[in-house]
């Protein structure tokens, strides 16, 4: 019985690594909204097909310009309106968050990969290696992002694939420069003049050792960059560079409601709000992981 | 000092050739720019363009050629308009400039004062919301705030017109749409470059021989504020103008950017050539002024 209360504590203890920062997560009310809507936006996305009530594409003539249910003739069969050519606005938005999330996550994969191998290279080789990258990160910080990544969907064509490919090659500078900063601190360090003096090769050091202790900021920026690519997505479906016809996204949805605004106000503002949801939940969940993971920025 | 100068002068030259050769390279992405231009001739009138365009020589050759008019200002006819691609794009720079530069000033008229304010009152009324609003701020496409403020003050409120740039009244809206898409990181920034000032040493003692609050805040927190906050005003400079692209088309409103994106619809290869070009040129000088200003501010590097 005396025994007891001892081994409870070491119970507390032996909580792993994860469990605790998840724990440390989960203290703070406004982290978990954005989990919680971002959870919500995700299983909209999965399950599109159960929860659009009609099917996005299919055009209505006779039910064009309806507005939303709460509005003079508006009704539940249409809960946010209809469009130019009777497309269910509501269902638009659900098969519209693939999209934003697709590109949003692949982008930042594509371009967190590039940035990071770069970034490890450029910090642990450095001299010419690191002169060479850091030109490039340069060269790429000049470019206004958006206005390159509109050149290159013009020429290569529009399509989810090559949006991807483009957001995930004009955004990768900002990996690049932090993990390097990171790496040149690392490397004096002793773990690693350990694994050097046992004859530890350099590419084992590298991925083995050093990469992940930048995993931490790695994750933090990886979150808040998904909520700039799905911005830079919605632009460029905006602009009419984005993903193609034959699916809706949420820049394409909005650039039609332009045209339309002064007779069908819903058009561009739920597919707006969808963006502001979205990108308003990943910025909380971001700002939250970043807390949690690296207490010393605030 | 000097050799930091030299260097930094070595890199910028480095810079305006990586961004000439990725402008160059645009064209070329696709393999076969013949083709892109002319998807539905022969063969044989394709070759009559390759070589009249100088496609058909080596790339290095192509891009030496195209650096070498370049620094002349030539970047060939505008397919398009069939005049002259560079004063296509010059003649709309003021507009586009204007538009990040009331876009800029309204930003930065808001949100310093404000993030002085929310730092000094640290987690006031005050502070939350406009936590609130940057958070919601920062969430928002650029594009859909301009559609919203049409929406309240231009169709709603019928107080500003819809679009154009002509008078004063149309440039309200854009300012603000582009104005607010700045604000929430400015603001951010300010507040927390001020809350690590207010806590050194330096400030306590100002504090301490009886200065009032105000006078330490504005005659000694608000210098070593400044560094981080000018520093990240310039680096958002290129965020701003590709804004600034955006919110053009927008408004409708006839700047470099509407041009660019008309030019990028239509292939118009030299139009967009010389468009992203000089706006990459215009954020590497504005980059470059900000290093040397940075560089003067900070005593530790000015005397090193």
């Amino acid at each position: 019985m005396t025994l007891e209360r001892p081994y409870d504590e070491m119970e507390q203890f032996k909580l792993s690594e994860g469990r605790r920062l998840w724990r440390k997560f989960l203290r703070n009310p406004i982290g978990v909204a954005g989990g919680v809507i971002l959870l919500i936006v995700l299983a909209g996305a999965v399950f599109a097909e159960y929860f659009a009530p009609h099917e996005p594409n299919k055009q209505r003539l006779i039910a064009r310009f309806k507005p939303p249910f709460w509005a003079e003739g508006g009704s539940m069969t249409y809960p946010l309106g209809t469009d130019n050519v009777g497309r269910d606005i509501w269902s638009r938005i659900i098969h519209g968050s693939r999209i934003s999330l697709i590109v949003g996550v692949c982008a930042v994969g594509v371009s967190m990969v590039i940035g990071v191998t770069l970034g490890l290279s450029s910090g642990f080789w450095g001299g010419r290696v690191d002169s060479v990258i850091m030109a490039l990160v340069d060269i790429m910080l000049a470019f206004p992002q958006l206005i390159l990544a509109f050149a290159m969907v013009a020429v290569l064509g529009p399509g989810i694939g090559n949006i991807i490919l483009v957001l995930g090659i004009t955004g990768w500078e900002r990996y690049a420069r932090v993990v390097r900063a990171e790496v040149l601190a690392l490397r004096e360090r002793e773990f690693v003049q350990a694994a050097r003096a046992v004859g530890v090769s350099n590419l084992k050091i590298v991925f083995g050792h050093i990469m992940p202790n930048t995993f931490s900021s790695v994750i933090v920026m990886a979150t808040l960059q998904t909520a700039q690519a799905i911005l830079a997505e919605a632009a460029l479906s905006f602009l009419g560079l984005g993903t193609g016809r034959n699916y809706p996204s949420w820049g394409q949805m909005i650039s039609l409601g332009r045209d339309y605004i002064s007779i069908a106000w819903w058009l561009s503002t739920f597919p707006g709000l969808a963006i502001l949801l979205t990108v308003l939940a990943i910025n909380l969940v971001g700002d939250r992981v970043r807390d949690v993971l690296d207490p010393r920025v605030t | 000092m000097t050799a930091i100068l030299v260097r930094r002068l070595l890199r910028l030259i480095v810079t305006c050739f990586g961004i000439s050769f990725i402008t160059f390279s645009l064209m070329h992405l696709s393999g076969d720019p013949v083709a892109m231009m002319l998807p539905e001739a022969t063969e044989a009138d394709r070759q009559i363009l390759r070589e009249a365009m100088g496609f058909n020589r080596p790339l290095l050759v192509q891009y030496g050629s195209f650096i070498g008019r370049a620094v002349q200002g030539d970047f060939g006819q505008s397919f398009y308009h069939r005049s002259p691609a560079l004063p296509l794009v010059l003649e709309r720079m003021p507009t586009t400039l204007l538009l990040t530069l009331f876009a800029l000033v309204l930003a930065v008229a808001i949100a310093i004062p404000a993030g002085i304010f929310t730092a000094v009152r640290r987690y006031s009324v005050v502070d939350h919301l406009a936590t609130v609003a940057v958070l919601l701020g920062q969430s928002m496409p650029v594009f859909w705030t301009g559609i919203m403020l049409i929406l309240l003050l231009a169709v709603g409120l019928n107080l500003f017109p819809a679009s154009g740039w002509e008078s004063w009244r149309a440039t309200v809206l854009p300012t603000l749409t582009l104005g607010t898409f700045q604000a929430p990181l400015f603001l951010r920034m300010s507040r927390s470059a001020m809350l690590e000032v207010l806590g050194l040493d330096y400030v306590q003692t100002a504090r301490a021989k009886g200065l009032g609050e105000w006078m330490v805040i504005v005659k000694h927190a608000l210098k070593n504020a400044a560094i981080p906050v000018v520093t990240v005003i310039g680096l958002q400079f290129g965020a701003l103008l590709a804004g600034a692209v955006v919110t053009e088309t927008v408004f409708a409103i006839p700047g470099t950017g509407r041009l660019i994106l008309r030019a990028i619809n239509q292939l118009d290869f030299p139009v967009v050539q010389a468009g992203v070009m000089m706006l990459s040129l215009i954020i590497v000088g504005v980059n470059f002024v900000v290093d040397l200003f940075y560089l003067y501010l900070n005593p530790q590097v000015r005397i090193s």
